[in-house]
């Protein structure tokens, strides 16, 4: 991980190192797919990519309407990627909605590839266009590439005697053909995708393997003139190993898994279907043989409910929902507390409160999870920061569930879980077992079922074990025993032991992400926003800021020495996806000043805007005049991170109804 | 039909240190003895026994049975109780509710073990009333109950607990009373089906409902309206002198007049716990005109859902290994060798 920048070069004629190319199109053209064909193709290419789905909350959005507009967009370069990239250097507009809908985010002077034949008065009416923008010239300050890939593609399907609308629907491979081109992509892997995919009907693999082929020879023949040109994108350094792409659901189901197998125990998995976190169940329940039941419920009581249930028979029992289910899975929260058995819980963030953004990103639900619920019921929380990240952190909310005998909640959120990259994939015999002990026999002359031990957690008893017979529950208990006891001093001492047993859990120390462990300013992030802040950062310590980064992953308890680190620091700044929770936990347990940076419109930060704020303490700086930060590679050539400049995709994600790979479609042909 | 093994154990074996707190002459005690004097009867094993509970007077029930005792939140036992029962098939599973956890908060529980069938014996007990919030009405109240929330008396109708357990898919229902000797009956004809048993147990409160079962379950002089089923038996009530019959014309139950025993004559019809629609009539008749039908009315067992769980678990793991490293390793894959680099 670079820290400083590289020398200045004249960007006009360098190649880029990163590049962002966006795919949108109606809901029906089938963009995830091709977005997570490319993926795969650029994964293949071996560069380092972040990708962004983004489609609609219908299930079928009428043709051609702006709320039907779906996009993939996906950020990828030959150095470490971080975000799904600012401002898109290609938009594949494949009608005029699309082209509306996302035209506010291209960079100036990007790329805009456009179906032509989609541009119809219907469709132009539909996006509310007056005039065809492909004629006036609303679109100058672009170079725009437009032809009737419609017809181009009719034309290449045709010996498979597909009718007109059949053979449009393999229009995204076409423009999949297309830019595979554009970067110098193999295609064999699409065609052995395609021919996998429509084993039983080659004629349908065949049509599309041809509209792939006739997008990648139009790109070839159109080199000849205009602004369509060859990128090369060299290799990422990369470690040596096997990656593969994942998504946060993906990375959080397989961490699970692993987390159960390290602890030995089967696991049960209770839930109830939610954007964004659907997935998780989606994915666990194809894992059966990994001694994985998975139980959706009549609703997320039952679903927090059952997996207690199966906790207290003697399996790890989890749980996952977003904000509202989590809501509602309180007080269950609040008696596996009591009880003290393992359980783990996954909130995937959305926007809130109530029902809020069910399909956009935020990180509002940290005080919920430090703070919500009745009594004093203290509970660790920890945070995923990336799709890869929430498998190592599923795998410590597994440890920690059945070292201390509590429920965790695991904190990720929509874009975490939508989102795609690159993932080494581990070795499960890296990972320290930590193998669940169940209590057989009485320790001393009497069972005591609530005596801990060093660690402060209660033995487990499985109900079954001979001997063993004893009753727990929700209300006060005798501190050894179990048996119900109100009087006031044993609640006293309870509070005090549950209080004690959390926050003494082992947690490793706060290191520095990015920059000195000293200095100026540190910011300090948790989850989701790790890589806008990482190239924020990144950015200003290569203008000379004194700047660090500083990322959380347990939230509660915090590493012990994290306070004095901030300590160290001139100024703390924390921004997130929320009105200022994590600093409101930083100010309360350290006293320090930590200054919020608040953003709650339901997308990501842009590295631009963490860079002003940043930028605000370093006056005088050069290249950092009055606080002004230069956005655009042109301006500021010498950045290591050219790429990641300009705004942030301005668009919503969607749970559950696809995935960024494109493995959640099945229809006929290779599109939506 | 739970416990795979049966121990022999006495009353005395599923007592528990605990100080029992329900009110002096409340009907839980009955019902616990009642229970206590069962599980020996079962030869069930108390290590493998597990009774689940909401919270109300009712659910105070674990702390007071020397098994595995679970007393969960507010109307959720079910849940729980279906999540252990799922993760060990083995455990002989008892859950205790009543009518406001059972009813009210947790009706949409009680609805879906029910109609999951999930293996599990369900007390229900009916008081008709919120007794450890200090009486206010519960679905099950009667119209005009008069309580601290209705004091005028209320007016919603009530919820019918047999009613609703046969709507949501349950396999087998049983009634009983606190204090009647053939409860434990009941409770084995319940233990003995596999499946979700459904038993609703009318329980004197005798603080803030008192008494208001007696009409039929007074301890004398109510038994002539106590209509206790049994399988393959004629429906004969009052000393074998009345009897149920089909009325042809309306397709309902109409009460009979028995002479001398001839029950045939009079069309009284024979009880088969099978019988679906006899369950639902016997359910909905009209106490006052009708006895009130006891006993197991319905009993038709059909595979249970941990089995299904379990089944499907085991077709979908057959011939799979269970390899973490590959499984971490799926899906589109490349490797990294230095600097050349190689799809796979």
């Amino acid at each position: 991980m670079a820290t400083a920048a590289t020398t200045p070069q004249d960007a006009a004629s360098s190649i880029p190192d990163a590049i962002v190319v966006r795919f949108a199109g109606d809901s029906g053209d089938g963009m995830q797919l091709t977005g997570g064909q490319f993926t795969l193709s650029t994964a293949l290419a071996g560069n380092d990519l972040a990708t962004f789905p983004d489609f609609p909350a219908e299930i079928r959005a009428p043709q051609g309407t702006l709320f039907g507009v779906s996009a993939f967009q996906i950020n990828f370069g030959s150095r470490q990627i971080n975000t799904a990239g600012d401002a898109p250097d290609v938009l594949v507009a494949m009608n005029p909605a699309a082209l509306k809908v996302n035209l506010a985010a291209l960079k100036p002077g990007g790329l805009i590839i456009a179906d032509t034949g989609a541009f119809t008065k219907r469709n132009l009416d539909k996006a509310h266009y007056e005039a065809n923008p492909l004629e006036d010239d609303s679109l100058a300050k672009y170079d725009v590439l437009a032809f009737d890939i419609s017809e181009k593609t009719i034309e290449a399907v045709k010996p498979f005697g597909l009718g007109n609308k059949d053979a449009l629907r393999s229009k995204n491979m076409w423009t999949l053909g297309l830019a595979l081109w554009m970067f110098g992509r193999s295609r064999q892997p699409i065609h052995d995708w395609l021919k996998a995919k429509f084993k039983s009907k080659p004629d349908i693999a065949d049509a599309n393997i041809a509209a792939l082929d006739a997008g990648h020879a139009f790109g070839e023949t159109a080199e000849l003139s205009g602004p369509m040109r060859q990128m090369e994108m060299p290799p990422v350094e990369s470690e040596p190993g096997l990656y593969r792409t994942i998504t946060g659901a993906e990375a959080v189901s397989l961490g699970l898994v692993a987390g159960a197998q390290l602890a030995e125990l089967p696991m049960f998995f209770g839930g109830y279907p939610i954007t964004p976190a659907s997935a998780i169940l989606h994915h666990l329940a194809r894992l059966k043989e990994y001694g994985v039941t998975t139980f959706q419920a009549e609703d997320e009581i039952a679903a927090i409910c059952a997996a207690i249930g199966a906790s207290y028979a003697g399996q790890l029992g989890v749980t996952s929902s977003s904000g509202p289910g989590i809501a509602l899975k309180t007080e269950a929260i609040g008696l596996g507390i009591m009880i003290e058995l393992p359980l783990v819980i996954v909130n995937s963030q959305r926007g809130g409160p109530s029902t809020g953004l069910p399909t956009k990103t935020e990180q509002s639900d940290l005080y919920q999870a430090v703070y919500g619920r009745n009594g004093d019921a203290p509970m660790p929380v920890i945070a995923a920061r990336s799709p890869s990240d929430a498998f190592e952190v599923a795998i410590e909310a597994c440890r920690i569930a059945t070292e201390y005998m509590t429920p965790v909640m695991l904190l990720t959120d929509g874009y975490i879980a939508n989102a795609a990259e690159p993932w080494k994939v581990p070795n499960p015999a890296d990972f320290e077992p930590f193998p669940a002990q169940f209590l057989t026999e009485p320790r001393g002359e009497q069972l005591l079922p609530y005596k801990r031990n060093e660690k402060g957690a209660r033995p487990w008893i499985k109900p079954g074990t001979p001997g063993m017979m004893h009753r727990i529950g929700g209300i006060e208990k005798h501190e050894e025993t179990g048996n119900i006891d109100y009087s006031p001093d044993n609640h006293q001492r309870m509070t005090d032991l549950r209080k004690a047993k959390i926050e003494n859990i082992t947690v490793p120390d706060q290191e520095v992400a990015l920059g000195e462990a000293n200095g100026t300013l540190a910011v300090v992030g948790w989850g989701s926003t790790y890589g806008p802040i990482h190239q924020a950062v990144r950015r200003s310590i290569a203008k000379g800021c004194s700047v660090s980064h500083i990322h959380v992953r347990h939230i509660w308890p915090l590493p012990k020495n994290l306070g004095e680190l901030l300590k160290r620091f001139d100024h703390v700044l924390v921004p997130e996806m929320n009105t200022g929770q994590f600093k409101t936990v930083l100010r309360d347990q350290f006293l320090v000043d930590a200054q919020p940076l608040t953003k709650t419109s339901g997308q990501p930060f842009q590295i631009a805007e963490l860079e002003a704020e940043i930028a605000k303490y370093f006056d005088g700086i050069e290249g950092n005049e009055g606080g002004e930060v230069a956005v655009n590679d042109q301006q500021l050539p010498n950045l290591e991170a050219g790429h990641d400049d300009g705004s942030y995709p301005a668009a919503p994600y969607h749970g559950d109804n696809a995935t960024p790979s494109g493995k959640g479609t099945d229809s006929e042909a290779v599109n939506q | 039909m739970n416990a795979p093994v049966t121990i022999e154990t006495t009353l005395k074996d599923w007592e528990t240190d605990q100080e029992v707190r329900w009110c002096p002459g409340c009907g839980d005690y009955a019902i616990l003895k009642a229970v206590q004097r069962t599980l020996p009867q079962l030869g069930a094993d108390p290590a493998n026994t597990v009774f689940v509970s909401g919270i109300g007077c009712s659910s105070r029930f674990p702390y007071y049975i020397e098994s595995y005792g679970f007393h969960t939140i507010h109307g959720r036992a079910p849940a729980f109780a279906t999540g252990a029962k799922l993760a060990n098939p083995e455990l002989d599973i008892w859950l205790v509710t009543g009518d406001g956890d059972g009813l009210s908060i947790g009706g949409n529980h009680l609805m879906h073990v029910l109609r999951r069938n999930v293996n599990m014996q369900i007390m229900l007990f009916n008081n008709e009333i919120y007794g450890l919030t200090k009486g206010q009405a519960s679905p099950t109240s009667r119209e005009g109950t008069k309580s601290p929330s209705t004091p005028i008396g209320s007016y919603d109708h009530p919820a019918r607990p047999a009613a609703f357990a046969l709507g949501s898919g349950a396999r087998f229902i049983g009634r009983g009373f606190d204090v009647s000797k053939h409860l434990p009956d009941v409770l084995k004809a319940a233990h003995a089906h596999k499946g979700a048993a459904f038993i609703e147990i009318f329980q004197n409160c005798i603080v803030y409902n008192k008494d208001v079962f007696d009409d039929f379950a007074a301890p004398k002089g109510a038994e002539d309206r106590q209509l206790w089923l049994e399988n393959g038996k004629p429906m004969l009530f009052a000393k074998d002198t009345k009897g149920l019959a089909l009325n042809r014309e309306t397709l309902g139950l109409e009460v009979v007049d028995v002479t001398d025993g001839d029950w045939e004559s009079a069309g009284v019809i024979v009880h088969d716990v099978t019988n679906r629609s006899v369950a639902h009539m016997l359910i909905e008749m009209p106490f006052g005109p009708f006895p009130m039908a006891l006993g197991v009315l319905y009993d038709d067992p059909r595979p249970t859902f941990e089995d299904a769980v379990t089944e499907e678990r085991e077709r979908a793991s057959a011939g799979k290994e269970a390899n973490l490293t590959k499984l971490l390793g799926t899906g589109q894959t490349w490797t990294v060798s230095g600097t050349a680099q190689d799809p796979v």
